[in-house]
């Protein structure tokens, strides 16, 4: 999108240029978007659905794909993982709805399910589902997650409890903080339905670069411990996208990540470029209050 | 292994000495601090105190030592007295137009097309009409009780039940979080037996696995419903019969979530010994319930899905009735032959032969052991005058009409009474089987799960029918 073709929009402009203005604005993708249902066919790329129980991941599942997987009011009740497609941007997304987590430490199945997914199936964006009008303690899933990938986009959900609790959630400081688009939503009244697609698409093009907050463990051993065994890590296996988390997952003696360096599998970790031709890297999107 | 793999594992395992034990605690620690840093820059609390909050008030109302039990109970029995005296009228409705009104233009076309007896027994006498069984009497049930109980759902009750229930559980040995996979089993025991997997512990998800059968699933509680509706109801005047059928169908649930703790109490005190685990269990706010969207979810996803699994076993069990209804060796067909097999048996535990083959019939699933047993009984009174000759699957004008064949089949109250507390107390369906052997690999715990119900379920009707003769005398 130049400038110029922007600031040229007069009466002069012919219907066509007119449409192809229109297509390549985000307000016309939102309006297209195609619900797939399970038909998952040939997708370009694999969105996560991340979050705490309840935060209402299956009702954005279900707004997005235009399937109608079981949603409550109770936490918990997504145990498996479902899996659907939405077109959006002439792109074909599949979607993958994980079970609800307060951690990533892999202490139960679901916790394992959710974590196997985000590290080994390689998204190519996760959403955190976040309930906004509980936002510190589902920030620690958030903080975890954005330790194993850095293509996070944040779902603040439920901002009608928020208002309701006549609190206020200022996303765009979240977005600071975090260094990731944070797109506040209603999701059951489809409110920011088509901001957070626009995010979506923005993460997975490669058209914002996050630059993610990562947790500072204020613990000098620790911090050598971790930049030493990255370094061996980054070595064994340079194409490993967060040689830090795995350093950290090792120090911890986790069963999974050490099976993972001793069978080579961590080896296969690499995100695939999936940026197309032609797409300059944007970092600042008014839209999701992303900006620096 | 390669080396370099090795090298690295090694330097983690020397560097975990350096870094000090507490480290695990610290890095929980530096998350928590950083959440609540970023959480408090971004989050304005209302500088006064709210006014009037809501959902406390509900909370300390359904969730308090005094009210929370009562209102449980009166919950599920306004549900199912809804239910109950709802699906009454619809369910004639489709009824007449099903079996009145298109059965019999089947049959005359069958006869015009010149179709053979045999052949027109077995498809409209034997699939057909179990088909149209299962939908007049399933699908009004199901189409009020599933909005029901998914608008509660969606109003935020379910964790309220899973809270007032936590404490008996832990007393029981068993985890916490199986109310909530309780309370999904009184929809479905495999989607139950599948969300146990939210409870962490193997020891107490195979105490909730195997208990979820005793969570009444909607394949029979149109059984309860109807048995309730015709031998409990009809003790009462004709206005009070729903709400005392539904007290009926209100007790045998309750009596099956007393069994999940009994049973569970025993598991954890035997086979399965072990701690309790502790778990938070978070009550998230009350939201209006999106009427008509839970509506649409709810008839279906709900509703036609589980009405199209019972019509897909339904169908070929109408097949396999009329043809061992007509099948015969030495003029004796082979049901009565299996039912008088089955008889001294059945009676021995307060049922008959008739309800111990339709349960056999029905293990694939539940939604039609009362058609077949209303045909079976049928075929050995010999009743003329109902139903239109041997093997034929019927349903009666109304609940009166079904009790006066049943009684004519020698049932009594305490038939109707065991026949209630055995739909409780048996084996999984063939589905939900399967579903606890793919959860638990294990063909041990899959066969204690299905023998386990099966053996108390005898055991309780035939204690029920041993005191039931020794009060009423005979």
């Amino acid at each position: 999108m130049a400038k110029e073709e922007k600031a040229n929009i007069t009466e002069e402009l012919t219907s066509a240029q007119l449409q192809a203005d229109c297509a390549s604005c985000p307000v016309h993708h939102a309006a297209n978007l195609k619900k797939l249902g399970v038909d998952m066919e040939n997708f370009d790329f694999v969105v996560a659905l991340a979050g705490n129980p309840n935060t209402g991941k299956s009702t954005v599942f279900n707004a997005l794909t235009g399937l109608r997987q079981h949603t409550g009011n109770w936490p918990g009740k997504t145990v498996t993982r479902a899996e659907g497609g939405f077109e959006y941007a002439d792109k074909r997304f599949k979607l993958v709805d994980l079970p609800g987590t307060y951690s990533l430490l892999a202490t139960s199945l679901d916790e394992e399910i959710a974590r196997d997914f985000i590290l080994f199936g390689q998204p190519d964006v996760t959403i955190v589902v976040v309930d906004a009008s509980r936002l510190e303690r589902n920030l620690n899933l958030v903080l975890q997650v954005m330790e194993i990938t850095n293509r996070v986009v944040i779902c603040l959900n439920l901002m009608d409890e928020v208002d309701r609790h006549n609190m206020e959630v200022d996303h765009r400081r979240l977005a600071r903080d975090l260094g990731v688009p944070v797109v506040p939503t209603v999701a059951r009244y489809n409110e920011g339905l088509e901001e957070l697609l626009e995010a979506i698409h923005e993460v997975a093009i490669g058209q914002v670069e996050a630059n993610t907050y990562h947790v500072n463990y204020r613990h000098p051993q620790l911090d050598r411990a971790v930049s030493q065994l990255m370094e061996q890590i980054q070595e064994v296996f340079p194409q490993v996208p967060n040689a830090r988390w795995v350093a950290l997952r090792l120090l911890d003696g986790d069963e999974r990540i050490i099976q993972a360096v001793e069978d080579g599998e961590l080896g296969s970790l690499t995100y695939a470029q999936t940026v197309p031709e032609d797409v300059s890297v944007n970092q600042v999107s008014q839209k999701s209050g992303f900006a620096q | 292994m390669d080396d370099k793999y090795k090298r690295i594992l090694q330097s983690a395992q020397d560097l975990r000495w350096e870094v000090g034990e507490d480290f695990h605690e610290r890095i929980m620690e530096a998350l928590y601090t950083d959440a609540t840093r970023i959480a408090d820059r971004a989050v304005t609390y209302p500088d006064q105190k709210p006014r009037f909050d809501l959902d406390r008030t509900i909370d300390r109302l359904v969730t308090s030592r005094v009210w929370g039990f009562p209102l449980m109970i009166l919950m599920l029995t306004l549900v199912f007295w809804l239910t109950i005296s709802g699906a009454n009228y619809p369910s004639k409705l489709i009824f007449s137009l099903l079996i009145d009104k298109v059965q019999p233009m089947l049959k005359a076309g069958a006869a015009s097309i010149g179709m053979p007896w045999w052949l027109s027994g077995v498809l409209i006498d034997g699939a057909y009409l179990s088909t149209a069984w299962v939908v007049s009497v399933m699908l009004p049930p199901m189409a009020i009780f599933f909005p029901l109980f998914t608008l509660l759902e969606d109003f935020g009750y379910l964790p309220r039940v899973a809270f007032n229930l936590d404490h008996i559980f832990r007393r029981a040995g068993a985890h916490g979080k199986q109310a909530l996979s309780m309370t999904m089993g009184f929809g479905c025991n495999a989607a139950g037996v599948i969300s146990t997997r939210i409870i962490d512990s193997p020891r107490e998800r195979l105490i909730a696995i195997i208990t979820n059968n005793f969570s009444l699933c909607n394949g029979r509680w149109p059984t309860q419903i109807l048995i309730a509706t015709i031998f409990i109801g009809t003790l009462v005047p004709a206005q009070l019969a729903g709400l005392i059928s539904a007290i009926g169908v209100v007790s045998i649930a309750l009596l099956g979530v007393l069994l999940t703790f009994l049973v569970s109490w025993g598991l954890s005190r035997t086979i399965l010994k072990g701690e309790v685990s502790t778990f938070n269990l978070e009550l998230p706010p009350y939201r209006p319930p999106r009427v008509l969207q839970t509506l649409y979810t709810s008839v279906i996803d709900r509703t036609l899905i589980v009405l199209w699994r019972a019509v897909v076993f339904a169908m070929p069990a109408g097949v396999v009735i009329w043809l061992s209804a007509n099948i015969t060796i030495q003029g004796t067909s082979i049901a009565e032959y299996l039912i008088n097999f089955l008889n001294p048996f059945g009676l021995l535990v307060g049922l008959n032969g008739v309800i111990l083959v339709a349960y056999i019939v029905a293990i694939p699933a539940n939604e039609i052991v009362i058609p077949t047993i209303l045909m079976l009984t049928v075929l050995v009174t010999g009743a003329s005058g109902v139903g239109a000759g041997s093997g034929v699957m019927f349903e009666t004008q109304s609940g009166l009409a079904t009790l006066s064949i049943l009684t004519r089949g020698g049932w009594t109250l305490l038939t109707g009474v065991n026949l209630m507390l055995f739909s409780l107390i048996h084996n999984p369906c063939s589905t939900t089987i399967y579903t606890i052997f793919k959860e638990t690999n294990s063909m041990k715990w899959t066969v204690i799960a299905t023998l386990l119900p099966v053996v108390m379920g005898f055991m309780v009707t035939f204690f029920t029918a041993q005191i039931w003769r020794l009060i009423a005398g005979w």
